[in-house]
């Protein structure tokens, strides 16, 4: 690579195009056309063309509309084929409904609804029939822009698996008869949570990813991020979207803090509190006034907010008001139970009252099923063993910590502590 | 990513026209919608600044106005997911100057902020 080619310049802008673009595109296909699946190999084709015409042609002055506009003619191509066809089934005698198709101003109908569409594609891409993993790569696909290599380098999985679950998921939703369509009041509280938690198990694994040699991924923080700051100008007055977003900026500001120089990592209490990002924190701080401007304090995610902003509201570990982090976890224990929580709360009573106080909600939780392979269990269990001068206990925790996880940085900072605490010194 | 975007020109004789200044606010709009625009603002002119200067152990501070052509107008912060998104988007907002303010001249320099992925371990 001698020279710059201006090609591979095009084709750069082209796909920094189709990533502001591309959901709105096919959202806004998908009401046309009934079917998400088919609206994204429409969108798809119009990159294809811009990807001919636009090095040659130059890029156009609105490249959205122009994508728009050409997938959309090609959408009614299709629609026309469809409807000839449809009639000539008729006229052999069936009855077929015939949809509505070439309405005259499809623009306007289009621009004015986008929001609604976008917010439609949201609900479809995460709709229950769907399990978890495809929800979470039909989000990034539609709505992130991400092609299924990127989606496939994310997660750490082989290729042709994203584009299985990819496939699989669009049958699945034309099986079933998903309408493009917003959930209905009734089912609206269900539909979102599915929605959020697509949402924050994509921020999760970047923010501490369960496999893999790198603590963290912040791209797909990022990602996440972006589509929750989406959904939050979708659905403004959804609490649970504003908490949800404030959990994951007040995350996201520590990612810098969370990495060492050689890409160890830095647990929480230990992190250099100047590397903090202030912008992420204050807008943290501004989605959770407005969940709880909306009554919304009391929600599983604007709680994990809470507790989250305890954290970057301390200016050192010493001033952290460990009694309100009890506290939130105490309430959060009870709108959403789970043994996660618990294990959360067990290091916060630690904090706040004392490591034996820790130690027995933790000891509850030895024999609960769910958290047999979660490492954060005897993770937890030795930081408590340790402070309280158990150290060989502590010790033997740690290595167990170190066998039940994938992630291999979180493997060796397990490792180090059942080190420290053979050497028989204690922990700080 | 974030990138920081500059944009400078010479003082105008003349405020900007409200249609560019109402086109400006409806892309500020999209792009925060769209997750990334995080913080924009216009600047004051640098008579309302100061400069402070080290030069030879020595601390100076001189009140504004510069006497530098081109002043900085305003700024923004993009989070997107690549150089030429946040390219993308300045373009979008020189295109409303060209299509709404006739000879107006001015540049966006587009600057990456150092974030979380420069800092973490050797590419893989």
């Amino acid at each position: 690579m001698t020279v710059a080619d201006p090609h591979r310049a095009t084709h750069r802008a082209i796909e920094a195009v189709w990533r502001i673009e591309s959901a709105r595109v096919i959202a806004g296909l998908a009401r046309l056309v009934r079917d998400v699946g088919l609206a994204e190999e429409l969108a798809q084709d119009a990159l294809v063309i811009a990807l001919e015409q636009w090095p040659e042609a130059g890029v156009p002055d609105n490249p959205g509309a122009w994508l728009m506009a050409t997938a959309k003619h090609r959408a009614i191509d299709l629609l026309r084929r469809q409807t000839r066809y449809a009639h000539k089934l008729e006229e052999v005698g069936r009855d077929l409904d015939v949809r509505q198709w070439a309405e005259p101003d499809l623009d306007a109908a289009i621009d004015d609804q986008i929001g609604d569409d976008l917010l439609r594609l949201v609900f479809t891409a995460c709709h229950p029939v769907l399990p978890t993993e495809s929800r979470v790569a039909l989000t990034l696909r539609l709505l992130g822009g991400l092609t299924t290599e990127e989606i496939a380098r994310a997660f750490l999985i082989a290729e042709p698996t994203v584009a299985q679950r990819i496939v699989r998921a669009k049958r699945t939703l034309a099986a079933k008869k998903v309408e493009f369509e917003l959930p209905a009041p009734h089912e609206l509280a269900d539909r979102l949570s599915s929605v959020l938690g697509a949402i924050y198990l994509i921020f999760n694994e970047g923010y501490a990813a369960t496999g893999g040699d790198d603590w963290t991924r912040p791209e797909l923080c990022q990602e996440a991020l972006r589509l929750g700051r989406i959904l939050a100008g979708l659905a403004p007055g959804e609490p649970e979207v504003h908490g949800l977003v404030g959990l994951m900026e007040i995350q996201a500001s520590r990612l810098r803090a969370r990495t060492g120089p050689s890409g160890d990592p830095v647990l929480l209490m230990d992190q250099d509190r100047r590397l903090w990002d202030r912008l992420l924190i204050r807008r943290g701080m501004e989605a959770i006034d407005r969940a709880e401007a909306l009554g919304g304090m009391f929600g599983p995610y604007a709680l994990q907010a809470a507790i989250a902003a305890c954290h970057a509201r301390a200016p050192s570990r010493e001033d952290t008001d460990w009694e309100r982090i009890a506290a939130l976890y105490q309430v959060l224990a009870h709108v959403s139970p789970s043994p996660v929580v618990e294990l959360n709360m067990a290091v916060a009573v630690g904090m706040a009252t004392g490591p034996a106080e820790g130690l027995e909600i933790v000891d509850r939780l030895v024999s609960e099923r769910t958290l047999a392979a979660y490492p954060q269990l005897p993770a937890v269990r030795g930081d408590l063993l340790a402070r309280l001068g158990r150290l060989e206990e502590a010790r033997l925790e740690f290595e167990r910590a170190a066998t039940l996880t994938r992630n291999g940085r979180e493997r060796a900072l397990f490792l180090d502590r059942a080190a420290d605490h053979a050497k028989g010194t204690p922990a700080g | 990513m974030r990138y920081l975007v500059i944009l400078k020109a010479e003082q105008p004789a003349t405020p900007p026209p409200p249609e560019l200044m109402e086109a400006i606010m409806k892309l500020g709009g999209e792009a925060a919608a769209a997750g990334a625009l995080l913080d924009t603002a216009g600047l004051a002119p640098s008579g309302a600044g100061a400069l402070v200067a080290l030069a030879g152990g020595r601390l100076s501070v001189t009140d504004g106005p510069f006497a530098e052509a081109k002043e900085l107008i305003s700024y923004a912060l993009y989070e997107v997911r690549s150089k030429e998104e946040a390219v993308e988007w300045t373009s979008r907002f020189m295109k409303l100057h060209r299509d709404l303010w006739e000879g107006w001249e001015g540049e966006s320099t587009v600057l990456k902020v150092l974030g979380p992925e420069d800092f973490g371990p050797p590419a893989t």
